[in-house]
């Protein structure tokens, strides 16, 4: 039985498991139905022409976790940003984990999306949002939707700011030999209000993973909104990343994705902007070492005038890595005055790595700037003399200058205990110490 | 430039379509539908050998397995394939030794295209093989050529005469089943035109061809074969204006380009089919498969300058399959009113310390939709690849749309590759300093219009740059205000 057969047939269990009175659950009705329509996307597709997931197909993947595990602090503390204190969200094969957690209903919700889909307090906010800003054609995103009970449910109300940054984690302990995920997550500031968010997917074994997530994103009237997705992976698990933003008028939306670690990566970041005066910025260091895929699909919809988007990728590709990277900006008719900025640079350091790289513009407004950059290149290899003659070893100098190349990216953290973490995991992939702080 | 402010002044008042009009020759025309006994008659009427015959033949086979490709960024009517009369030639069709027994009605038409046969040959030095409806009818200068050893002569009787290199080269670099409309082409051309140069020998003119689409409801399917043989240089002009018709007319010709060693070709289009009228009826549409091979240190370069047609759909492509070959592209695609484009180029870089150039200027304007659609391959033994490409897209009005789609593959840690790509408008700073200077506004914009393109207009043989001038500044009249 292939995946797809396996996923429509669990569906009918899944029901048994959740409230089929709920009007959320003729939402997931939909969606299996979409689903089971267009099936796994294939290379024919044009978004997917550069990424198979035949090969994830194969596995004989386990829907839903046999029993919860439980897991020791200090096993997994080193993935949990411990220098400062945050709200944690973690869930250990896709249950949530109360013991390792740390929620809060103090004036904003930190808690449960298996909490705000089944009390009637929450409603009124799961039927305003709820699905709202997702695809519900998209084959893979559906799917989602129709398993959908579990993950992260954030409510900022008006003028209010969580005291700490929110860590979501999702560990995967592999008592299960393939397990699939499917993690749900809503996230809505309301007006002058504001978050900061560290996602990360972590298995703890080598055993096969798949995770299928979806977060949507809500930023209302000067909503500022921090969103930091650290990718860094056993070597067998993939992540198939799907994340809505809505914005209205001024709010500030920025999410950066660090992409060291999985075996296949695949983010689908989707900005529609519904508003004026919006800032939108994505961006992201890829570090890929062998047979390691990283796929980024962003979209920024310009649907409203006088807006901004920014975008800056880097990737650095060794091995046997291939790397994607496919950014596509709309801009609507009525979008004058919008000024989009897109960039990726990569360098290739390897023979048998593969980048494959498609900006793509679509401008139906003629007031507007619009530009993007793409570049594929190496190290400058004067610079790298120049390094040398001052004494530093060629790998630490060639480390030296790919930091600096990423460095841009960086610069945007804003949580300075993130940054120097971020720091170390790019040193720890390029296989150096260089024995400062950057 | 060459022509002066008064005749820009009355070329613009004449902004309809200029060469709108139909002359009247008789014409031997083949009934209407696609099936291998037309093709067959297509065959015969060339007298072409039996070999010809059977790769039409299995051109043919392997088209009505394909389907009509639907990726492109562009909206239209199908056209029905059985529906077009696939042969159309001029039928009083002796062999000319002089001007005077040429049909003057012909002549007249030839008159009004503004390329007088006679002139030509005195002033601007280009030999011209006229293609009208799929006929050649008119060869100039070939004896010139055959001193030097160049073979510049319709590519039906160079089926006849030089058989061995047809054989050799055609569908090499475009094989008959490479797409669609390339294996519609393969099964049914009807003529074109064919260039051997041989080693060594640089081509001491231009050489040029202009196309025409005459008779209502046939369509022309051109095939062109340009061989640049070790050391050679050609450059090579071919430019297109078709009348007006309501019906949608289809154009699906093919160019294969190949240059070995040390060689090297330039080819330089003015496309300036019927674009449709105001409200978007008509226009030709101009599926196009151009496509250039290149050995060691060779050289292709690509210009183009696109206004015409409803529909474009054009990536004329290099194969950079010798060390140190170079592939350029030149473009400049204007739209108006409804037209559509999809068109840009395809870098394939094989060899090594391979290098390829991409300029592309997009101008939108009415409701017309104009994309950028290119590919740059890098292949693993492909050390030391350079590309450079840049897109610049001209917005004028809200009712068009400017797309780009970009696409970079990259096996090679060695290669370089840089792509920039900017959309933006006219700005209002610029249209009002112009203003101050006493430059009304429709010249201001023509004069910008103008510096934005320059970059492949410069690219252009003096005799085309002329007229590409002229026609961006007709294709765009009307468009602002």
């Amino acid at each position: 039985m292939d995946l797809k057969d396996k996923l429509i047939s669990s569906f009918m269990a899944f029901e048994n498991n959740v409230d089929v009175d709920h009007p959320v659950h003729d939402v997931r009705m939909e969606a299996i139905k979409n689903f089971e329509e267009k099936g796994f996307p294939t290379k024919k597709e044009e978004a997917w022409k550069y990424t198979s997931l035949n090969s994830l197909q194969k596995v004989d993947f386990s829907i839903f976790p046999k029993e919860e595990n439980a897991l020791e602090y200090k096993d997994v503390k080193k993935y949990f940003l411990h220098e400062i204190d945050t709200y944690k969200i973690v869930f250990i094969d896709g249950i949530y984990s109360s013991y390792l957690s740390e929620t809060t209903h103090d004036g904003v919700d930190i808690c449960l999306m298996s909490a705000a889909l089944s009390k009637p307090m929450y409603q009124q906010v799961i039927d305003v949002y709820f699905n709202k800003v997702a695809s519900k054609d998209e084959s893979l995103t559906t799917l989602n939707t129709a398993f959908s009970r579990e993950g992260a449910y954030i409510y900022i109300p008006k003028n209010k700011m969580p005291r700490k940054p929110i860590e979501i984690l999702h560990f995967a302990t592999g008592n299960e030999a393939s397990l699939m995920l499917q993690p749900r997550n809503l996230v809505v500031v309301e007006e002058n209000a504001e978050v900061q968010i560290i996602e990360r997917h972590q298995s703890l074994t080598g055993n096969e993973v798949l995770t299928n997530s979806v977060t949507e994103i809500f930023a209302a009237e000067n909503g500022i909104v921090d969103y930091y997705k650290i990718q860094n992976d056993a070597p067998t698990a993939s992540l198939i990343d799907n994340t809505y933003i809505n914005q209205k008028n001024k709010s500030v939306v920025r999410v950066h994705t660090f992409s060291f670690g999985g075996k296949l990566t695949r983010n689908n970041l989707n900005f529609y902007q519904n508003g004026e005066y919006i800032d939108s910025t994505m961006k992201g260091v890829t570090i890929l070492g062998d047979k390691q895929l990283v796929d980024h699909h962003t979209l920024v919809h310009h649907i409203e005038p006088n807006c901004e988007s920014h975008q800056d990728y880097k990737g650095i590709y060794g091995e046997n890595s291939t790397g994607v990277f496919n950014g596509k900006i709309i801009v609507d008719k009525i979008a004058q005055k919008t000024n989009a900025f897109q960039q990726n640079n990569n360098i290739l350091v390897s023979d048998k790595a593969t980048i494959n790289t498609k900006p793509q513009l679509e401008i139906f407004a003629d007031d507007v700037k619009c530009s993007h950059g793409c570049t594929i290149g190496q190290l400058d290899e004067e610079a790298l003399f120049y390094l040398q003659t001052r004494g530093i070893p060629k790998k630490e100098a060639r480390a030296l200058l790919m930091y600096a190349f990423a460095n841009n990216v960086l610069a945007t953290v804003r949580i300075p205990e993130l940054k120097t973490r971020i720091n170390k995991l790019i040193a720890n992939k390029l296989g150096v110490n260089l024995g400062f702080d950057l | 430039m060459a022509y002066t402010e008064e005749e820009l002044k009355k070329e613009l008042e004449t902004k309809e379509y200029e060469y709108g009009f139909y002359t009247d020759i008789e014409s031997d025309t083949l009934p209407i539908g696609l099936n291998e006994e037309v093709i067959i008659a297509i065959s015969k009427k060339k007298d072409e050998p039996d070999w010809m015959t059977q790769w039409r033949l299995e051109a043919f086979k392997a088209w009505k397995e394909m389907e009509e490709p639907e990726w492109a960024n562009v909206r239209y009517k199908k056209p029905d394939f059985q529906a077009i009369s696939y042969y159309s030639a001029p039928n009083k069709k002796p062999k000319y030794d002089s001007l005077d027994e040429v049909d003057p009605e012909l002549l007249d038409t030839f008159k009004k295209l503004g390329i007088s046969i006679d002139e030509q040959k005195k002033l601007a030095g280009v030999a011209v093989d006229i293609v009208m409806d799929s006929v050649s009818v008119a060869t100039t200068f070939k004896k010139t050529l055959a001193e030097k050893g160049i073979i510049f002569c319709s590519i039906s009787e160079a089926i006849k005469e030089h058989p061995e290199l047809v054989k050799k080269y055609i569908g090499t670099v475009v094989p008959k089943k490479d797409n669609f409309y390339a294996a519609l082409n393969s099964a049914v051309f009807s003529d074109g035109s064919f260039c051997y140069i041989p080693k060594g020998v640089r081509c001491p003119m231009e050489l040029s061809t202009y196309f025409r689409i005459n008779q209502a409801g046939t369509g022309q399917f051109e095939r062109t074969l340009v061989i640049a043989d070790e050391g050679s240089y050609v450059s090579y002009l071919e430019g297109c204006t078709a009348p007006s018709r309501d019906e949608n007319q289809l154009h699906a010709a093919v160019v294969e380009l190949i240059a070995l060693d040390n060689a090297e070709i330039k080819y330089s289009t003015v496309q300036n089919w019927f674009p449709g009228g105001k409200d978007g009826k008509g226009g030709v549409y101009n599926f196009v498969t151009k496509r250039g091979l290149c050995e060691k240190n060779a050289k292709i370069s690509w210009t183009q300058v696109e206004t015409g047609s409803a529909v474009t759909w054009k990536y004329p492509s290099c194969i950079l399959k010798g060390d140190n070959s170079i592939g350029e592209f030149y473009s400049i695609a204007v739209t108006n009113n409804y037209q559509q484009a999809d068109t840009g180029t395809k870098m394939i870089h094989l060899g090594k310390n391979t290098k390829s150039t991409i300029i592309s200027k997009g101008i939108s304007a009415g409701k017309s939709q104009n994309s950028y659609r290119g590919l740059v391959q890098i292949n693993s033994r492909a050390d030391n690849a350079r590309n450079f490409s840049q897109c610049d897209s001209l917005l004028m009005g809200n009712e068009c749309g400017a797309h780009t789609f970009p696409y970079i593959e990259a096996k090679n840690k060695t290669a370089q590759i840089e792509h920039e790509a900017t959309t933006s408008k006219i700005g209002e700073d610029q249209i009002f300093y112009c203003n101050q200077r006493g430059i009304d506004t429709e010249k201001a914009i023509a004069l910008i219009v103008n510096g934005f393109s320059k970059e492949v207009l410069n690219k252009l043989p003096m005799e085309f740059a002329v007229e590409a001038q002229k026609l961006l500044e007709i294709s765009l009249e009307g468009s602002v205000g």
